[in-house]
């Protein structure tokens, strides 16, 4: 059975073409670029070429790019470059709906003994401004706001805040990880200080990664080793998936245009029928900012490791924010966060599409999720008195 | 993903006994919706031989809760009350072809169910109506029920705990509880512990190991919640703080303070006891 592939905020395939520009660097051509030799010393070229294609998508230049391992590496890295800069600054702000590439990392420095300020989001998951400017301060090293959040696909006023904190001179990161390839980000505009990017999000491999740093920005590598990244980020480049990060990005800039619409067109389609074809069930997160891939909808009354696995059956992957599915007991901080009732918690599924999602995959989708949905809802001993009712 | 078994894929994907008797003679519901699973089990009782007829459930949960409704109503169905009881919840994870580790729990509910079932229909209090201590306030897991679970299924360590019966598995302030329930059950019959002589400290050494207990443990996890904690005051035992931001409107204030007073307990000294402002 060919999957019906909607988890693509978990991870996407690789597109054909980046595979193709690949795999002669996995194959005949092994060397190291650091080497004094022709064969490996050859390919530093073709790593300046994959860091223009990643600059030339958010639109940075190429020496702000510094490759990394992955999405949590930039994050990391983002973090801790300020703390270490600004060592007399005890305080770093962020948001409760962070991923936990950011979330993890900064109750990781709260034990440490650094001030964290988790931000609360409203029940949309929209930031509210005046929690930031009451939290900031002399003392703040570095507020990190994710871009787009994973769960909901909720947008943050990235360029507000970054006026913001570009006034009062405060470090500003963003985890763009969901957002790049996905929306329209320019760094010539967007007041960032640092964004992160990861390749496996726009259809290059998994294993590579990308931190912008802005030029003038305090910068304090994370590995500490070789001069690779010049003192950056130590490390052997990991050349194919770096020449694969830069022909996804490629790939991304000249589809932006088309996939946003096309993306937008399928995901409000697929949503719009659910919402019609199952009775009690709601969109989490701000509709008016989000990305055009994502929606998060609870069916009430069902758990959502229950319908992963029966649309599982029809080779349909998606994903929940059920207690169930996180391996812990506890449901997603995110929805949380929003105050999202539990009943709609742990009955939450998020589709994500891409560009390769077809509209025969919506439809099926469409089709067989209000049966589940149904039968499910029948084993339930919650909502009956409703169900009487509406169906 | 979860690594089950065919047996639990098939008893989930058709369940069996899906429902609700009518006019039942026994009604047993465990668990709520706010900890991600609930059952509700009805049974049809012979009033002359106390033989289950019948058994239907509902259930609200994940694959491995459905999957335990339906062995537990497979095999239950046709036995008395008193040898439905002895059934237990490895029983149902074994005619499933056994749970994830993490997923036992869910047999402990399909156990649970049937205890409140059979105590309905003998006009019983249910375990649940009774005064008893909780434990876990994040799961609502009380001690009674962690004692029983770790004795049929020898359970030694936290984390087992957890993976039967949640407890411990939210916030994980009751994890020293636990611990306690634990050594208390399995090491009866050890030399008790000679208690350890309380450290001695200094008052300047005791206030600043308080400040330092409270910004680096308290602080933080009230933080993540929208909450700040201050330290007012030191008068011998007695520390004096003030809750801040969302702990001042949060309903759980009192399981809070319990949870600063544990803290610092642990780690300060055995005899402080806090005080809200």
């Amino acid at each position: 059975m060919k999957p019906v592939y909607l988890d693509n905020n978990a991870t996407t395939a690789v597109a054909q073409e980046v595979l193709d520009e690949m795999l002669p660097y996995l194959k005949d051509l092994y060397g190291n670029p650091s080497s004094m030799h022709t064969f490996g010393g050859q390919l530093h070229g073709r790593i300046e070429d994959a860091r223009g294609k990643v600059a030339e998508l958010i639109g940075a230049e190429p020496d702000e790019i510094i490759f990394t391992s992955c999405g949590t590496e930039s994050d990391n890295t983002a973090i801790m470059s300020p703390v270490e800069s600004y060592p007399q600054k005890k305080h770093i702000v962020t948001t409760r709906v962070e991923h936990p590439a950011v979330r993890s990392f900064c109750r990781h420095l709260a034990r440490k003994g650094y001030k964290v300020t988790f931000l609360p989001v409203d029940n949309q998951g929209r930031l509210a401004m005046e929690t930031l400017l009451k939290a900031i301060s002399d003392d703040t090293a570095v507020v990190t706001i994710m871009y787009a959040n994973n769960e909901t696909g909720v947008i943050f006023p990235i360029q507000e805040i970054g006026e913001i904190l570009r006034e009062r001179k405060i470090i500003f990161h963003t985890d763009a990880v969901q957002a790049v390839g996905k929306v329209p980000v320019d760094v010539k505009k967007l007041p960032v200080d640092m964004l992160s990017l990861s390749g496996h999000k726009l259809h290059a491999p998994k294993g590579v990664g990308a931190l912008y740093v802005r030029k003038g920005t305090r910068f304090n590598p994370y590995l500490i080793g070789g001069h690779q990244e010049k003192g950056r980020r130590a490390g052997t480049e990991n050349i194919a998936s770096i020449i694969g990060l830069g022909k996804a990005c490629e790939m991304a800039r000249k589809n932006l245009r088309e996939d946003v619409s096309y993306l937008g067109r399928l995901r409000d389609k697929l949503e719009k029928s659910l919402l019609a074809l199952c009775p009690d069930s709601r969109v989490n997160g701000d509709i008016e900012h989000r990305l055009p891939n994502t929606t998060n909808i609870s069916f009430e009354y069902v758990e959502g490791e229950a319908i992963l696995l029966r649309i599982n059956e029809h080779g349909i992957c998606a994903s929940s924010g059920s207690a169930c599915t996180s391996g812990s007991l506890e449901p997603s901080h995110v929805l949380r966060a929003m105050g999202i009732p539990y009943t709609c918690i742990h009955g939450s599924i998020r589709f994500s599409l891409s560009r390769y999602t077809t509209e025969e995959e919506i439809d099926t989708v469409t089709e067989i999720m209000p049966g589940i949905i149904k039968d499910l809802r029948a084993l339930s001993p919650f909502g009956r008195e409703k169900l009487s009712t509406t169906t | 993903m979860w690594d089950y078994t065919d047996k639990v894929k098939e008893c989930f994907l058709n369940p069996k006994n899906v429902g609700e008797i009518e006019n039942p003679d026994a009604v047993g519901e465990v668990g709520s919706i706010v900890c991600g699973d609930a059952l509700k089990l009805t049974l049809k009782v012979d009033r002359e031989t106390n033989t289950i007829t019948d058994a239907k459930f509902q259930t609200f949960g994940c694959a491995s809760a459905i999957a335990s409704s339906t062995a537990l109503t497979e095999i239950i169905k046709g036995k008395t009350l008193d040898e439905a009881l002895k059934v237990t919840n490895q029983e149902l994870a074994d005619y499933l072809g056994g749970l994830p580790k993490e997923k036992m729990h869910c047999s402990v509910m399909g156990r649970e169910a049937l205890e409140a079932a059979v105590a309905n229909y003998r006009g019983e209090t249910r375990p649940s109506e009774k005064e008893e201590r909780i434990v876990c306030e994040c799961f609502d897991v009380s001690e009674e029920k962690i004692r029983k679970v770790a004795m049929e299924n020898h359970l030694t360590t936290v984390e087992e705990i957890t993976d039967y019966t949640k407890a411990g598995g939210g916030c994980g302030s009751c994890i020293p509880d636990i611990e306690d329930i634990l050594r208390d059950i399995w090491s009866v019959k050890a030399p008790p512990e000679k208690p350890k002589e309380p450290k001695k400290l200094t008052t300047l050494q005791k206030i600043a190991l308080i400040q330092e207990v409270i910004e680096k443990e308290i602080r933080p996890r009230l933080q993540e919640d929208g909450g700040d904690i201050e330290l007012i005051d030191i008068e011998g035992n007695k520390v004096i703080v003030g809750l801040r931001g969302m702990c001042v409107a949060c309903p759980m204030g009192g399981v809070t303070m319990k949870g600063i007073e544990e803290k610092l307990r642990e780690l300060v000294s055995g005899d402080i006891v806090v005080e809200q402002a």
